[in-house]
């Protein structure tokens, strides 16, 4: 598959037993984000206008320097544009591992989540991609049998499992 | 969901999408022979399944495919998933650099 047959906008859906704002914070806490996907500790100032930034947690980090990559402070950037805990959040994001990347500059991300009578819940992310082919690429899973992960459908997938079960793919 | 995937139609469906996301019904229906009603039909079983989802866009409705409940079925079923994705991780970097 190649970029060019990705449309701009990607969009995800999962359905999760657990309550709005556990929901919440899996994406919002430091402490849940480096427990699924990608890992990596997320911080969001909840404000129009405050920074958004994720730092790599520790097992990632000393996994990379174990094969000589120093990373950065900080892998992705990003700036809040709306916070309305528990139920939408939108940001732009910026993934700086990778030169390509970095330099496609900031798409934006919203994440919304909806309560479904039952104890359920929706968790709709909706990626706009537009200068960004190569995160795009990232993003959609595309490039998993290379390594570099199954994007947002398995990331939410991971969410899925950590909240309803206590474990991530990981542990 | 498998009810939904096996029909051949909607599968043809989601391999449109799957080509190129974000299309509308009109898009989609002209590469089918079939109405628009019988499209629409397909659409809303595929929606249930929570396969699609839809989003307005000023006046038109864009159908999105949604990977999620197929990669939900992937990762509780293939085996060996904890050891992929720790090497996913580690490998991450390197193989992004690789890919320009």
């Amino acid at each position: 598959m190649s970029a060019t047959t990705l449309s701009t906008t990607q969009v995800y859906r999962v359905y999760i037993k657990a309550t709005a704002e556990a929901i919440w914070t899996a994406i919002t806490d430091p402490d849940w984000t480096d427990r699924y996907g990608y890992t990596g500790r997320a911080h969001y100032e909840l404000r129009p206008g405050g920074r958004y930034w994720v730092n790599p947690g520790a097992e990632f980090r000393a996994e990379a320097e174990r094969r000589g990559n120093i990373l950065a402070d900080v892998i992705i950037d990003g700036e809040v544009l709306e916070a309305d805990p528990p139920r939408k959040l939108v940001t732009t994001f910026r993934m700086l591992m990778d030169e390509q990347m970095a330099a496609e500059g900031f798409s934006r991300i919203t994440h919304e989540i909806k309560e479904i009578p039952g104890g359920v819940c929706s968790l709709t992310v909706t990626h706009e991609l537009e200068n960004t082919p190569t995160l795009a690429l990232l993003v959609s899973g595309a490039q998993e049998e290379y390594g570099a992960g199954g994007g947002h459908a398995w990331v939410l997938s991971d969410i899925k499992s950590l909240l309803e079960t206590g474990k991530s793919f990981a542990t | 969901m498998f009810k939904a995937l096996a029909d051949p139609t909607r599968r043809l469906l989601l391999d449109q999408l799957f080509e190129r996301d974000g299309r509308t019904l009109t898009e989609l229906e002209s590469g089918l022979d079939m109405t628009r009603f019988g499209v629409m039909k397909h659409l809303g079983v595929l929606e249930d399944a929570g396969l699609i989802i839809t989003r307005k866009s000023g006046r038109e409705k864009l159908h999105f495919l949604n990977p999620v409940p197929i990669r939900l079925i992937h990762d509780r079923w293939i085996d060996k998933y904890t050891e992929r994705q720790i090497s996913a991780l580690a490998d991450l970097k390197t193989k992004l650099e690789g890919t320009t």
